[in-house]
């Protein structure tokens, strides 16, 4: 909302600050100046010049020059314009003064344009006469001005006076953020009442006067409501012999200053009213009324009806149109007809007031596609009060300036308006929930500013909140009105006391901040990627179209169909992300995302989908299958996965490199997977190197993990190693010869490790060769010869069950 | 044999004087003091001397001894002391060569201001808590006092799934969610990603994150929860942090508030940083609504809370001074490891 200062002034006459005075207080008691801007500006020793003489240009065709009364001497001027002529009263900057732009009406440079005087072509000029586009404004707003050429005063200006005064720029036009709750304030009214309660200055609102010759309007037209739940009052009055012309000055600057561009006196009026009042008025030609008479109804479904912007538009049944005895005429509080159109020709004006439903406005005005001043206005909730104060201040201005002849009385169809609403007076409530000790008289005092009226009830105090303060409806509203005025500032800071609490994360995010820890402990950076994906995304990961993961929450009003599906699996993300890396030339890339998926419970959905939180890992360049092995084993050891964790090869991932992939498990629970990814998808990613990826799903990991330690000592005793060589099948994993070391190695054995492998030459066919190096201990003895050749013999009579042949 | 001892020292002494190795000092202290060394082989040679001077020359060779394993240890620090010497002189190195690092990752800056909430508020006994990201429009707009027609839900751009169910677009939800756990009283913040339908540029992403805080307790008023944000400005952003609290409108707190801080980078003089107004808008806050109490079974006359919300894209961006929040969703490797 925009409003110029001076237009609150007129409501607040003892209103004194400056411009940022204005602002900072405003902000502070609650009605937000995003900020202001002075219509002066840059415009700086313009007065009104008269032009007495004009005469060619020696040197040049297209420049004249003039003799410029500018009240204290008269100066020489060179122009090129040529709309002036003898006598004209135009503004004139003197040397050393400044204007606001250039006569282009291009964009205003910061700092103005300094006008010095100089020569043309070799003559002298002693300042410039300016368009309106040099005056920082526009023939939208000074529809008088000629199109091109410079601004002509009216002939009874006067000479020598401050021109940026006679065109009313002495202003500043401020910018509010205005919140859902405070319908009045978006309104000039409405503002000024806060600047008046703001300052503590008297708030002069218009006086409307009930005006109207002694016709009866009802001779006039007639109203029936058929959908009162959308229409809870409707006001009709008519003005006859109307005679369209031009605004007054003062009323056109206004407008201006709220960014509104003056038509005519009737359309400004209604536009005025709209803006002092929030209320919006539509006028119809009374002579374009079949039957004079106004029905308000729902549209049909599938009704065409053509907009004054001449717009054919398809209407539904919850649509609420207002129409004459034969056909629809308007869109109600949303846009009138082409068929009820005001035009120059207009004689009889019926001016119509009505309160429409917010909502079923809001709601029409989107499926239209049609939000107009209008139904901003409506689909905020109007007041019934207010909007006769406004119908009645239209028809007062259509009288005051000459426009028309109001017909006596209003036409009015209303449901029940309700009752002011009355709040019990609960001073200690107040006090208590803002920690304050605002006295009595204090609340009285600001409650007098905000027009708030303190009743006697049956011996008790009872606040009266006026009708336009449809927000303040309980305790809590009329202690924020007292904070308001008492000051937020001056409310003292203190520390909660009351019942103590231990301040902690959940066990889930303790393991989540370890996961952070151990990834970057190994070299890995967070990402963080969107929820949301293009359902293509399943085809780049080569997903089969009847995968379960290609079932989605999907989002019915998506920002396009990239962003349409909730991701049930990280990877695309991940992958995206490394894409960007890879292809921007960034070398050895690991990065981690802790985000959810969301895998519906059922579809259609129906109820909350599981929302999975997955530690995903990727990284490209230095490294390979295991570097990524290691990085999830670090993170599950860190929580407390201390037992051998599980590795199955047909982990049956399709965006995976199909020999090299892994289920993890741990204990017969899988916890996740990891992998080269699968070439193809490195393509569809454009990605022109291997990548690994490793995906954990942390529900399942949390009730797994533990933060308890136990000391199990320190060996005492000595260890025995014992090295292994063997000449194994390809096929056979070392898993499995692991897991029969483990098997076989008894009580004894502390541990196994692989410190080599090798495929080729000096190996036949079909083999690999695989060396252990096997430790044995025991906690309370030096192991003898006998244990550790008996542990050994075992495992190589294992060893043998499997086809594998030791080496010596 | 007083002569004999006195031309064993001499000539040690002069050897050990000559030797310029540990292993020659070594050769010496065998061929001299060794079991079959010249003052070993003196003292086996006692029982030529009279027993009566036994004792006398016994001392002798004892003093002799002693004084030779005196000069030779104190020949062999010296020479260690000298060799160690040559040797560090030999191993001076270049301190300015690149460091040799391990490779650690770096945390996301959403995290890092993240964690810096997390820990000012841990630190003031508030408990961590979560919410579902996809969300009924209950616990999103109604029972935060914003039914069905409000105006305010329009305004916040929803993604939906179906008519009941939706991507969060505030984590205020969770304040419900704790409420209606009905254990009291309540301190908790909760972070989170919240979706709005607002198209990806410098400053909007329709995916973003906010840290939602409440406190409800007896007594709580409006005074503690300006006492508790002013502290966490300062933990914040610094034991100079002014705040301000402007009057605002959210339809579950009431009375409302939005707080500003006095500019980090000039410290509220005005810069360009702040767009010369000396303070940034941080966050909203304020009482919960008795209505918003009431519907999840607490009593308003009983207990008050507050409440707040900060973004914390919003955080990160001013503190870290990224200038277009794309950068924070492409996860450049040069971008993160500058955090």
């Amino acid at each position: 909302m925009n409003t110029s200062l001076s237009w609150i002034k007129a409501y607040v006459p003892e209103l004194q600050c400056t411009d940022q005075e204005y602002m900072d207080a405003m902000t502070l008691t609650g009605t937000k100046v995003e900020g202001y801007e002075r219509s002066d500006k840059n415009l700086e020793k313009i007065v009104v010049g008269q032009i007495k003489s004009i005469a060619p240009h020696p040197d040049a065709d297209k420049l004249i020059v003039c003799q410029v009364d500018v009240g204290t001497e008269t100066i020489q001027i060179v122009t090129g314009a040529h709309n002036v002529k003898e006598g004209d009263k135009v503004p004139v900057v003197l040397d050393g003064g400044k204007v606001a732009g250039g006569h282009d009406g291009g964009p205003l440079p910061e700092d103005g344009i300094a006008i010095k005087a100089g020569k043309l072509r070799g003559v002298e000029s002693f300042g410039m006469m300016c368009s309106i586009e040099e005056l920082g404004s526009d023939r939208n707003m000074y529809p008088e001005a000629p199109e091109e050429g410079i601004y002509i005063f009216k002939p009874e200006t006067e000479v020598g006076a401050d021109a940026v005064e006679v065109l009313g720029l002495h202003n500043t036009v401020f910018e509010y953020e205005i919140t859902s709750n405070r319908v009045d304030c978006y309104s000039v009214l409405g503002i000024a009442r806060e600047a008046a309660a703001t300052f503590r200055k008297p708030f002069c609102p218009p006086e409307v006067k009930v005006t109207g010759n002694s016709e009866n309007v009802n001779d006039y037209v007639s109203v029936e409501v058929q959908d009162k739940d959308l229409c809870t009052r409707y006001m009709a009055r008519v003005c006859k012999n109307i005679k369209i012309g031009p605004s007054p000055e003062w009323m056109q600057r206004r407008l201006a200053s709220s960014g509104i561009r003056p038509i005519n006196n009737l359309v400004d009026i209604t536009n005025y009213v709209m803006e002092e009042y929030g209320q919006p008025m539509h006028a119809f030609d009374l002579d374009t009324v079949a039957g004079h008479k106004i029905i308000v109804r729902r549209a049909k479904d599938g009704d065409e009806f053509q907009t004054l912007d001449g717009q054919m538009r398809k209407m539904d049944s919850e649509v609420l149109m207002i129409c004459d005895a034969d056909k629809e005429i308007g869109i109600a509080g949303i846009m009138g007809g082409e068929n009820s159109k005001i035009t120059d020709e207009v004689k009889t004006v019926l001016f119509e007031a009505a309160i429409f439903n917010g909502p079923n406005i809001r709601k029409s005005a989107k499926r239209l596609g049609l939000r107009t001043d209008a139904s901003g206005k409506f689909e905020k909730g109007l007041e019934p009060r207010n909007a006769e104060e406004a119908i009645n201040r239209a028809c007062q201005l259509i009288e005051e300036l000459g426009c028309g002849e109001v017909v006596g009385g209003m036409v009015d169809v209303k449901e029940p308006i309700a009752e002011l609403r009355r709040l019990p007076f609960e001073p200690e409530r107040y006090n208590k929930l803002l920690g304050t000790d605002v006295s009595e008289e204090q609340m009285f005092e600001i409650f007098a500013r905000l027009d708030i009226k303190v009743e006697e009830e049956n011996g008790k105090k009872v606040l009266v909140i006026p009708a336009f303060r449809q927000d303040l409806v309980g305790m809590a509203d009329i202690a924020e009105e007292v904070a308001r005025f008492y000051g937020y500032d001056k409310i003292p800071t203190t520390l909660p006391g009351g019942g103590s609490t231990t301040g902690k994360l959940s066990y889930k995010l303790r393991i989540e901040q370890k996961a952070r820890d151990i990834a970057e402990y190994c070299g890995f950076s967070q990402g963080m990627t969107y929820s949301f994906e293009s359902p293509k995304v399943f085809d780049k990961l080569l997903i089969p179209a009847d995968d379960k993961l290609r079932e989605t929450v999907t989002i019915s009003n998506p920002l396009g169909e990239d962003f349409s599906v909730m991701r049930t699996i990280s990877l695309n993300g991940m992958l995206t992300s490394l894409a960007t890396n890879y292809n921007r030339r960034n070398k050895n890339v690991k990065l981690y995302e802790l985000g959810n998926i969301y895998l519906p419970k059922s579809l259609p959905v129906t109820e909350l989908p599981d929302e999975r939180m997955q530690f995903t890992l990727g990284f490209y360049g230095d490294g390979d299958f295991y570097t990524m092995k290691g990085v999830v084993e670090e993170f599950l050891e860190s929580i407390g996965l201390r037992d051998k964790k599980d590795y199955d090869p047909k982990a049956g991932k399709p965006f995976l490199h199909p020999g090299r992939q892994a289920l993890i498990s741990y204990k017969g629970e899988v916890l996740g997977y990891l992998g080269e990814v699968h070439p193809l998808v490195c393509d569809n990613y454009d990605i022109g190197t291997k990548v690994y990826v490793a995906v954990l799903d942390m529900p399942k990991i949390v009730p797994l993990a533990t933060f308890d330690r136990k000391y199990e000592g320190i060996a005492k005793f000595p260890a025995v190693s014992r090295d292994i060589s063997m000449v194994v099948p390809k096929e056979i994993l070392v898993g499995e010869i692991e897991q029969i070391i483990v098997q076989r190695g008894g009580k004894i054995l502390e541990s196994c490790s692989l410190f080599d492998i090798y495929e080729g030459s000096q190996i036949k066919e079909g083999y690999k060769s695989v060396a252990y190096s096997i430790t044995f201990r025991a906690k309370d003895r030096t192991l003898e010869e006998a244990d550790v050749s008996g542990a050994m013999k075992k495992i190589l009579n294992g060893l043998e069950q499997l086809g594998i042949e030791l080496r010596q | 044999m007083k002569e004999k001892l006195e031309q064993i020292k001499e000539q040690a002494l002069a050897q050990i004087k000559a030797s310029d190795t540990a292993e020659k000092l070594n050769e010496i202290r065998v061929n001299i003091l060794g079991k079959k060394g010249e003052l070993t082989s003196v003292l086996k040679s006692m029982k030529d001397v009279a027993p009566e001077d036994r004792p006398k020359v016994g001392q002798m060779v004892n003093d002799v001894r002693s004084e030779i394993e005196a000069v030779l240890e104190e020949h062999k620090t010296r020479m260690e002391n000298a060799m160690r010497e040559a040797r560090m002189k030999a191993e001076v190195i270049d301190v300015t060569l690149p460091a040799k690092k391990a490779e650690i990752g770096h945390r996301h800056p959403n995290t890092i201001a993240l964690e810096e909430i997390e820990r000012i508020f841990v630190g003031m006994g508030y408990e961590v808590v979560e919410g579902p990201e996809v969300e009924k429009d209950y616990y999103n707009f109604e029972a935060l006092n914003i039914p069905a027609d409000h105006p305010a839900k329009d305004e916040q751009d929803t993604f939906y799934v179906n008519g009941d169910i939706l991507l969060r677009t505030q984590t205020s939800g969770v304040q419900v969610h704790e409420m209606e756990k009905g254990t009291l009283p309540i301190r908790m913040i909760a972070p989170g990603r919240v979706f709005r339908a607002d198209e990806v540029d410098a400053t909007h992403s329709p995916s973003f994150h906010q840290v939602e805080g409440m406190v409800v307790d007896k007594n709580i008023t409006f005074a503690d929860l300006k006492g508790t944000l002013a502290e966490f400005a300062k933990e914040l952003f610094g034991e100079e942090t002014k705040v301000k609290f402007r009057p605002h409108h959210f339809p579950f707190t009431e009375p409302s508030a939005e707080m500003d801080v006095t500019c980090f980078k000039c410290g509220g003089k005005g810069c360009r940083f702040c767009k010369g107004e000396g303070w940034i808008e941080i966050l909203g806050c304020g009482m919960v609504h008795p209505h918003v109490l009431e519907m999840s079974g607490i009593d308003p006359n009983e207990y008050s809370g507050f409440a707040f919300g900060v973004g914390l894209e919003r955080i990160a961006l001013l503190k870290y001074e990224i200038d277009d929040m794309r950068l924070l969703y492409e996860n450049d490797i040069r971008f993160l490891k500058q955090f």
